[in-house]
């Protein structure tokens, strides 16, 4: 009896272990799982609020999907051991410049399948879906914006320095007065540049050398030609140098990142800087801007027939190793949270509705993803929300639909910035750089980079 | 313990006792596990296991690693020994190893001599002696992130930065401290020194009570002063800490990573780049996937020149430690 008893015990709880294992099965192929990029490190509360708001919005409608917010901020080192340690999240943004290759290299899953079912796929501009796919013709990654480099300035410190706010500088020779002008006037730096060994000094560099009308390389691939060491360059870094050790202007601070200048300006301690149009929604999010200083305008482009602005852009992609479920929710979480609001009028004003409800910034500056045509009509459908201070950055959007954009340096540009860094850095750091000579370094460097394709 | 041992005691007279009849000993995987083999075993896998997974592993996969070309998502493929070609010929190399060697010389100047002047004026302390060891070792404490940005802060090169505020006082700087090629490096070993100091000042501390007080006090009835004791009794006695402290100094500074990291990032223009500096821009560097061969390759040879470097070391230095 006992041992009979025994085996009917047994018999019931396998029974009841199978029957939790169908369970379980049968929950896990109707619910789906994925994590995304949220906010960036240290963002506001209302910020996390808004974003958790939207999670749950979308939760409500895709009921089968759960989605969990994982903070996220780009930067290179960050970014490559989490994609060698498995530990980005299924939804992640990365760079204009780098997709590609990391989609030649099996490193972002192949979306095409999911892409091409969107009701506005064919209405993508195709230069910037073009960044998204890779040599293969897949899809391996969707724009979420597209910026241009601009000015950005403190009004505040314009006003003290004698300067007029709504006059900011067109030409870089005005640019360097200016600078000199807050500085001597008001003790504030006048102009300050990321200067970081983590690309960004090469970076805006570049961006630089652009609106003077140089290049940092021709032709494309492993083929392309680093010019680096072109006269643009050396005439940029001159500038530079010349605000550094001759006009004093830039402050004392040269090795601001991404973040730390955002912080410098927002706090008030900087009087001009370049960076992306679309930087304010950082300004707000992270440091807290008081929206009157802020001022945007275009980048001084010199008169000639190949200055430029530089534009860029964040695009989202997935992990290589999600499956197909996982695929299919990411790509309904990217239409929903990304591209939607730019083409659905209804879910772009819900929106800006919940962004305005949490003191975030609606209206902020960037470019079409899609045609001109499509963002004016976007804009129309938000109006109502905009709190940016609109008048202020007026300088900046009569002005960037004249500019002519070029893209960043297609073969190897993290590479070809980070051989920058060092010479952007010598030069803000030691009075006696010998400019042409470093340059010449960095090229060879950078030519190295891109014949390995790294 | 004790559990151990008792569990163990009573097997031990009964192999003795058949050791005892059969004169020769034979030991046979019965004699093991009754000798308590498998206890043995036992207690040793976790220690195995720790070991194994997270000190020997790693290290036969770098050595693997450096032979490879790979970026961790596709499959690997064999380069023989290109990666360490690749380091050698790397321009920035040389300012690596050069920036290393001045780190770990202007750590050996200042950071050496500091902890052990120190820790012979804090025992000749009477009183309070606690306190001043509290406070050496303070710094140790904080968490050395913590504590680099702290000093970031003091290092603000404006007139308005921390340091440059008390040197003001004195009608010197504002200096550039972190934001000039010919500073950082120094400034880095400064902050070094302060938050290293205080472990190696509790470990003289320790060696100078071994000292014999007799020493002391037959130098003093030879009249010798407090120099000639440091000189002719202190340091002699204390020599064979003093090596061992140097040579874990070195090894220590030649692998410099969080300072130049934290505070500069090796920059400005590569002025701090060190060596372990660079394996993590090897590594990580490059948002497209690192160069972990490379990185690796890099590791091996650091811990090559380190692994011969301490043995010429300890060559060199055996008959005056042992003397």
């Amino acid at each position: 009896m006992k041992s009979l008893r025994r085996i009917a015990t047994a018999v019931a709880v396998a029974g009841l272990v199978a029957a939790c294992a169908t369970a379980t099965a049968v929950g896990s192929t109707k619910t789906v799982t994925i994590s995304v990029a949220s906010l960036i490190p240290g963002s506001t509360q209302a910020a996390v609020d808004q974003f958790n708001a939207q999670v749950r919005e979308f939760e409500k409608a895709n009921p089968a999907i759960k989605v969990k917010p994982v903070e996220y901020q780009w930067t290179g080192p960050t970014f490559a051991a989490k994609l060698a340690a498995g530990t980005l999240p299924t939804v992640f943004e990365v760079p204009f410049t780098d997709a590609r290759t990391l989609g030649d290299n099996g490193q972002l899953a192949d979306l095409t399948s999911y892409v091409k079912k969107l009701p506005y796929y064919s209405k993508y501009n195709p230069a910037v879906l073009a960044e998204g796919t890779d040599a293969k013709g897949q899809i391996i990654a969707l724009p979420k914006g597209a910026y241009a480099q601009a000015l950005h300035y403190n009004r505040a410190l314009f006003k003290e320095a004698g300067l007029d706010p709504n006059k900011p500088p067109t030409t870089w020779a005005q640019l360097r007065a200016d600078a000199k002008q807050i500085a001597q006037k008001t003790g504030k730096t006048g102009y300050a540049e990321m200067a970081k060994d983590d690309n960004t000094a090469g970076w805006i560099l570049t961006t630089v050398v652009y609106s003077l009308g140089g290049r940092m390389e021709v032709g494309t691939g492993t083929s392309a030609k680093a010019t680096l060491d072109n006269p643009k360059t050396i005439q940029a870094l001159n500038l530079l140098k010349a605000m550094r050790w001759t006009d004093n202007s830039m402050g004392s601070n040269f090795e601001y990142s991404w973040g730390d200048i955002n912080q410098a300006f927002a706090g008030g301690s900087v009087g001009m800087y370049i960076s992306g149009s679309d930087v304010y929604t950082n300004l707000v999010q992270a440091s807290n801007i008081n929206p009157g200083i802020y001022g945007l305008a275009t980048i001084p482009l010199a008169k000639n027939k190949t200055s430029g602005v530089l534009g860029g852009g964040t695009l989202v992609g997935v992990r290589p190793d999600a499956n197909a479920a996982a695929k299919a929710a990411a790509v309904k979480w990217i239409d929903f949270f990304y591209e939607s609001p730019l083409v659905s009028k209804a879910q772009a004003v819900r929106n800006a509705q919940t962004l305005v409800a949490n003191k975030q910034p609606v209206g902020v500056p960037a470019l079409p993803l899609f045609n001109k045509a499509q963002y004016d009509l976007a804009n129309t459908w938000i109006k109502p929300f905009i709190n940016v201070p609109l008048t202020q950055m007026k300088p900046f959007l009569t002005g960037i639909f004249k500019q002519t954009l070029i893209p960043e340096p297609e073969a190897s540009t993290q590479s070809v910035y980070h051989s920058l860094d060092a010479v952007v850095e010598a030069v803000l750091t030691n009075k006696n750089t010998n400019v042409v000579q470093m340059l010449q370094q960095a090229n060879s460097t950078a030519q190295a980079a891109i014949q390995q394709g790294t | 313990m004790a559990v151990i041992d008792s569990s163990r005691e009573p097997a031990l007279p009964s192999t003795r006792g058949l050791s005892g009849v059969q004169a020769v000993p034979r030991r046979t995987p019965i004699t093991w596990v009754r000798g308590g083999g498998l206890t043995t075993l036992l207690f040793l896998l976790p220690l195995l296991f720790v070991f194994g997974a997270f000190s020997w592993y790693p290290i036969v996969r770098t050595v693997i690693m450096s032979l490879q070309h790979t970026n961790l998502v596709q499959p690997a493929t064999w380069v023989g020994f290109r990666n360490f070609e690749q380091v050698w010929h790397d321009p920035l190399f040389p300012v690596a190893v050069k920036n290393t060697a001045y780190f770990a010389g202007l750590a050996l100047l200042f950071g050496y001599p500091i902890p052990l002047v120190a820790a012979v004026l804090m025992s000749e302390v009477r009183k309070r002696r606690g306190i001043y060891s509290a406070l050496a070792y303070l710094p140790v404490v904080i968490p050395p992130v913590v504590a680099v940005l702290l000093w970031k802060v003091f290092y603000d090169a404006s007139s308005l930065g921390a340091f440059n505020t008390v040197l003001g006082w004195v009608h010197l700087g504002p200096y550039p401290w972190l934001q000039s090629q010919g500073w950082a490096m120094p400034s880095l070993v400064l902050e070094s020194t302060w938050a290293n100091a205080g472990a190696t000042v509790i470990i003289y501390l320790a060696a100078l009570t071994g000292v014999q007080t007799e020493l002391y006090e037959a130098a003093s009835v030879d009249g010798a002063g407090i120099l000639r004791k440091v000189w002719h009794v202190t340091l002699p006695q204390l020599r064979g800490v003093l090596l061992v402290t140097m040579i874990l100094q070195i090894i220590g500074t030649a692998q410099v990573f969080l300072e130049p990291y934290l505070f500069t990032s090796g920059g400005p223009a590569n002025a701090t780049l060190t060596v372990l500096l660079m394996i993590f821009n090897y590594a990580f560097g490059n948002s497209l996937g690192g160069n972990y061969g490379a990185a690796t390759a890099l590791s091996l040879m650091l811990a090559g020149f380190l692994a011969v470097f301490s043995l010429v070391y300890l060559r060199a230095t055996r008959s005056w430690s042992t003397r």
